[in-house]
């Protein structure tokens, strides 16, 4: 069911007046549906169109909102069942699980931990998005204790206790900025719908196992006037792992295909429940790394997770990445000459493709290896080195072109340019159409630092 | 309190019917244990129970292949000079479904083994287990035909799957040493759903059908443009249960090549050991071509093998 600008024009005003800056209403509602722009930019709306709009432009999934104003997370958005048939919005939030019986000196510096934690991959920083407290005390004053520590940090928190009296001590302290609530239940849902109400936080409706609850529940906080609702159908690994792959799927499909308002939220997993109490912790590592892989590739807007050791953080971080890319758009850089450490004119010439992923594993290792160089990147409209080879991207006319075109030859007094191992069949079609020197260089980029040292020492 | 009295709505599960369904692909006869590869006839357990669990198949080499990473080599290091032990020591020890035996020394430029001496390879192997084989070639597309129609005859009567034919070598070679000796071919497209498509019918003219084809969609690894892989083979899998005669196979996955990623075997300190990390590379990208589709996956460590192994028979339970 996707919404047209036509269904949107209809909704608008209709008047032409221009104050949006566009030339008409229609050019208006294309530009809302592509989300260019926003409901707010037109100020001619009563109050009765915009909420109509609003309802009409919501995207299948809700865009649910937590933490301080200025480090929010967004989760949610979701339009389709399958990425390639739009993208999927909003990378699912990453949480890990912290207790609040620990000392405040421990919580804060295993916080400053979960803060501090990245990944640098393809030019991109990937890094953990809140922290979930967890009443393990139980004493409403713990909780609050330890929520006021978080506070000073003015990260994303996940508040987690199913006492009503703990959440509103924790409230108290946290509750202006904006901590997203875990959990109300069949047992405790009108309080902690007040809380919510009237703290203006999001809350995670906890039902496990039973969609049938689950709906019923929702309605009925639905009907309290709440909107900014996430749900959590329950977690369960090893042998029940099937059971949470089957929930997510149904909410999801009842979201998108059937815009069922009672499915219409994010759905969160805890893969920290995979976690053996005195297990192994490299096994523990492993099952919740498998168990998170599973339920992001199955549609969780958002994950709690136990471990922070950087190897067990990597795939999913990275599996994140990939899934969150917009297969609409092709991942690239800008073609050209790029420098290295402090070039003059008798710096090597390497060449690479300007394919995200293959540039910035060799812009990493240049880097690591302290190189001084020109890299020229060759437009390949963004693919690595031997899908441009074998796809005709990558050749002499080409190479060519972009040695003329980048002015490389005002730079440099020698005429000798390094390619990549793997396009070694191009070398002769290269030297030809280029008139330089052709270098094969190794196969996987790090071995260009050695390489070049080798290099100068001959 | 008006809404403690909201009524029960009653929950209805959001089952879809599918025109399609993906044929099922039996390996190994004769000597072998059988295997069953696909038939499912719905996307998801809560729709339909899901026929067969994934299968999980070990990559063994006719040649001691030096350039395996070191969390490999040490499980393997003892029998790597010959591929019976190998692979009896993968079944044996870790438990494979299948085997798979790579004739990489028949590589012009690697030991250039004749197609002769592949298939006593393969007789050693048959020899030392009781599973089923994926036979694969050196890549080489000259070589590759000659090898595979050897190897199809070594192994008459044990319904191998032969590894691969593709559109750069001659599959008509390939097709017909499956059709001779009784074997399954995989047809391997580089991510392009249409040139799966055409490949398969290209096949199937000759004269196999769909329960003798399965399908490698292309695996690229996490981190490597594993977005694409998911996109492909959710789409393949998609089309056939919507009626695509041409992709109602079984699809098959070379997760293997999570091992090229540097994340997975490259040492860095600020990374973790590779120990942990290099098979843990590998489950995930096993394990998300698994939810995208795929039925057979072609891997390397012992951890990622088993622990894949697990999750897939929980997911089809
Ligand atoms: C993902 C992928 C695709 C994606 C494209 C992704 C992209 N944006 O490029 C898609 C699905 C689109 C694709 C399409 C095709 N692909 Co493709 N693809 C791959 C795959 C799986 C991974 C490629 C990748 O991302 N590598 C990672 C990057 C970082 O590597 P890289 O760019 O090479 O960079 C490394 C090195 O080259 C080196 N390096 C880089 N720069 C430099 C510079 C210097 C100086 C040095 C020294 C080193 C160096 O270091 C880098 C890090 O290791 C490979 C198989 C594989 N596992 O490698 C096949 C592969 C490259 N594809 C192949 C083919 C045949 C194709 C197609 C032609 C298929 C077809 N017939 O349509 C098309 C071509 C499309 C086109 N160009 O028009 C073949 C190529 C065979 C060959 N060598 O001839 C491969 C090898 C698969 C195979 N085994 O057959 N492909
Ligand atoms: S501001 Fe509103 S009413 Fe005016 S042209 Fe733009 S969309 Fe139409």
């Amino acid at each position: 069911m996707q919404v047209t600008a036509m269904d949107v024009y209809r909704l608008l005003p209709k008047t032409n007046c221009g104050k949006c800056d566009e030339s008409s209403c229609m050019a208006f509602a294309t530009k809302l549906i592509e989300k260019e722009l926003t409901l707010d930019d037109c100020p001619q709306l009563s109050g009765d169109e915009r909420q109509k709009l609003e309802d009409l432009l919501a995207p299948a999934v809700r865009e649910i909102t937590f933490g301080p104003e200025k480090n929010q997370v967004v989760v949610g958005g979701d339009e389709v069942l399958y990425r390639f048939e739009l993208t999927y919005y909003n990378p699912t939030a990453l949480v890990v699980d912290l207790p609040d019986d620990l000392p405040s000196e421990e919580i804060r510096k295993r916080a400053s931990d979960i803060m501090n934690l990245k990944f640098e991959r393809t030019g991109e920083e990937l890094t953990l998005d809140a922290i979930a407290l967890r009443n393990k005390s139980g004493s409403p004053e713990k909780f609050a204790e330890a929520a006021g520590t978080l506070a000073e940090l003015n990260f994303p928190v996940v508040l987690c206790t199913f006492d009503p009296e703990a959440m509103r001590a924790a409230l108290e302290v946290l509750g202006d900025q904006r901590p997203l609530m875990y959990a109300a239940t069949k047992d405790n849902l009108q309080e902690m719908a007040d809380l919510s109400i009237s703290y203006g936080c999001p809350l995670v409706l906890f039902s496990p196992g039973d969609l049938e609850e689950m709906k019923n529940l929702t309605r009925r906080l639905r009907a309290m006037g709440l909107t900014e609702i996430i749900l959590d159908p329950g977690t369960f690994t090893g042998e029940g792992i099937g059971d949470t792959i089957d929930n997510f799927v149904m909410i999801r499909r009842l979201a998108v295909e059937e815009r069922d308002e009672d499915f219409r939220f994010p759905i969160m997993g805890i893969p920290a429940l995979s976690r053996l109490s005195g297990g192994d912790p490299v096994e523990d590592n492993i099952k919740e790394a498998t168990v998170a892989a599973t339920l992001m590739n199955r549609y969780a807007d958002i994950l709690i997770l136990g471990g922070t050791d950087i190897w067990e953080l990597m795939p999913i971080l990275t599996l994140r990445q990939g899934l969150y890319t917009d297969p609409r758009k092709p991942q690239t850089v800008d073609p050209g000459i790029y420098e290295f450490g402090d070039v003059d004119e008798n710096s090597p010439v390497i060449l690479t493709t300007n394919f995200s992923l293959t540039y910035y594993t060799v812009e990493g290792d240049l880097k690591a290896g302290d190189v001084t160089a020109y890299l020229l990147v060759l437009d390949t409209e963004g693919r690595a080195v031997d899908v441009s080879l074998a796809g005709g991207q990558l050749t002499g006319t080409a190479v060519a072109d972009l040695i003329k075109d980048s002015g490389i030859e005002d730079r440099v007094k020698d005429r000798v340019l390094i390619i990549p191992g793997l396009a070694a069949p191009a070398s002769g079609e290269i030297e030809d159409d280029t008139g330089w020197k052709v270098l094969v260089g190794p196969r996987d980029s790090s071995g260009i630092p050695d390489y070049l040292e080798k290099l100068a020492s001959e | 309190e008006a809404v403690e009295a909201l009524p029960e709505e009653e929950f209805e599960p959001p089952v879809k019917t599918y025109p399609g369904e993906v044929a099922q692909v039996k390996l190994g006869e004769g000597t072998r244990k059988p295997v069953y590869l696909g038939g499912q006839k719905a996307l998801y357990r809560f729709e339909e129970p899901q026929p067969n669990p994934p299968v999980v198949t070990f990559d063994v080499f006719d040649i001691p292949m030096p350039g395996l990473p070191r969390p490999i080599r040490e499980h393997f290091s003892d029998v790597m000079e010959d591929p019976g032990d190998w692979a009896r020591k993968a079944v044996k020890e870790y438990g494979a479904n299948m085997v798979t035996i790579h004739l990489i020394g028949t590589g012009p430029k690697v030991m250039d083994k004749s197609p002769r001496e592949a298939a006593n390879d393969i007789e050693e192997v048959l020899q030392a287990v009781d599973v089923p084989l994926v036979i694969g070639g050196s890549g080489d597309p000259e070589k590759d035909p000659l090898v595979l129609e050897k190897a199809a005859e070594a192994a008459e009567g044990e319904r191998c799957l032969l590894a691969s034919a593709n559109l750069d070598l001659d599959y008509r070679k390939v097709a017909r040493a499956a059709l001779d000796h009784n074997h399954a071919v995989l047809s391997w497209a580089i991510t392009d759903v249409n040139m799966q498509k055409t490949l398969n019918r290209y096949l199937m003219k000759e004269g196999l059908s769909r329960e003798d084809i399965v399908m490698d969609p292309t695996t690229c690894a996490l981190g490597y443009g594993i977005e694409f892989s998911i996109d492909v083979i959710t789409r393949t899998r998609l089309a056939a249960l919507k009626g695509d005669a041409d992709l109602q196979m079984p699809m098959s996955s070379g997760t293997t090549n999570a091992w090229g990623s540097r994340e997975a075997w490259m040492k860095k300190d600020e990374w973790g050991p590779t120990d942990y990390r290099g098979p843990l590379w590998e489950i995930v990208t096993g394990l998300t071509m698994m939810l995208s589709g795929v039925d057979i996956f072609m891997m390397l460590h012992p951890t990622s093998v088993r622990l894949l192994r697990e999750i897939g028979e929980t997911f089809t339970r």
